[in-house]
């Protein structure tokens, strides 16, 4: 069973390390904290609590909490998908806590789901994360590895390839590890 | 499918929600204060066969596929997200 407490402390450090604070209503932040719980628990990831999600962590690399999304929705509303990280004038005042619209393009989530039921029908899956371990590998200045997409050659470092890429909307079976030289 | 007895009966009200997410809880928690009757899909809990047809439910009202999504009389009007304010013009009295 994940421990709530570890979560809830892991939480409250990363939002004060990037200067925002966690959620000011208690019982939200309860469930959020629970939820996060839950799905470490059946999935082995804390993946995002108010998202739908694959249970298959390479296709839910952007939604891993705190999640790709998080930093545009703070400096955009206040607060993230969630409400988990907020600013200080929502933790000032929460009654300025409105719904977020989702910024994670629905093309990702479609990604998983369909691998999900490819994985389900037994039916093999394209696994980015594995097919590509024995190739040498470019990371960058912190160690992070480099993921090219083969369509349209859009590079990012990242610890795996996105669900789909930014630019050209191709799926994360499509990304391979950069290697220089 | 899991359905919420409520004295209200006036519209049909059907909710595609997540078992985890904290905002669906406050729906669900908002329906039953206003005694409205309806019914919700915890989408991360379906399995199999029903899942995917959720899913295609979901999308037909709402492309974004995101949760709460608040379906009312089979999508004449439908809310995305807990708006609070909407919610209750739409099915609260007053
Ligand atoms: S929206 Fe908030 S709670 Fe959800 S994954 Fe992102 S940062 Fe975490």
């Amino acid at each position: 069973m994940a421990d709530k407490n570890a979560i809830l402390n892991r939480t409250k450090k990363n939002a004060e390390d990037n200067g925002y604070y966690v959620c000011p209503d208690e019982d939200l932040l309860k469930d959020l904290i629970d939820g996060l719980a839950t799905n470490e628990d059946r999935y082995g990831y804390g993946a995002c609590p108010c998202r739908i999600s694959s249970g298959l962590k390479q296709y839910d690399s952007d939604i891993i909490c705190p999640c790709e999304y998080r930093d545009a929705d703070v400096a955009e509303f206040g607060m993230c998908y969630c409400g988990l990280f907020v600013s200080e004038t929502i933790k000032n005042d929460p009654s300025k806590m409105k719904p977020v619209p989702e910024r994670r393009p629905v093309e990702a989530q479609d990604a998983g789901m369909e691998a999900k039921a490819k994985a389900e029908s037994g039916e093999e899956m394209p696994s980015p994360s594995e097919s590509h371990e024995h190739v040498q590998v470019g990371t960058d200045s912190k160690g992070i590895p480099i993921w090219r997409c083969v369509v349209c050659g859009y590079l990012c470092a990242r610890e795996l390839p996105p669900p789909i890429c930014p630019i050209c909307k191709a799926k994360a079976d499509k990304f391979e590890r950069f290697s220089f030289g | 499918m899991t359905k919420v007895e409520g004295k209200n009966r006036e519209h049909k009200v059907t909710i595609y929600t997540l078992s985890t997410c904290g905002w669906c809880k406050k729906t669900k928690k908002l329906l039953k204060d206003l005694e409205v009757e309806y019914e919700y899909f915890d989408i991360d809990i379906l399995t199999g066969g029903e899942e995917g047809r959720i899913r295609e439910e979901m999308r037909k009202h709402n492309p974004r596929m995101a949760a709460p999504t608040i379906v009312v009389d089979d999508g004449k009007e439908v809310i995305v997200g807990f708006e609070e304010e909407k919610i209750r013009r739409a099915l609260g009295h007053g």
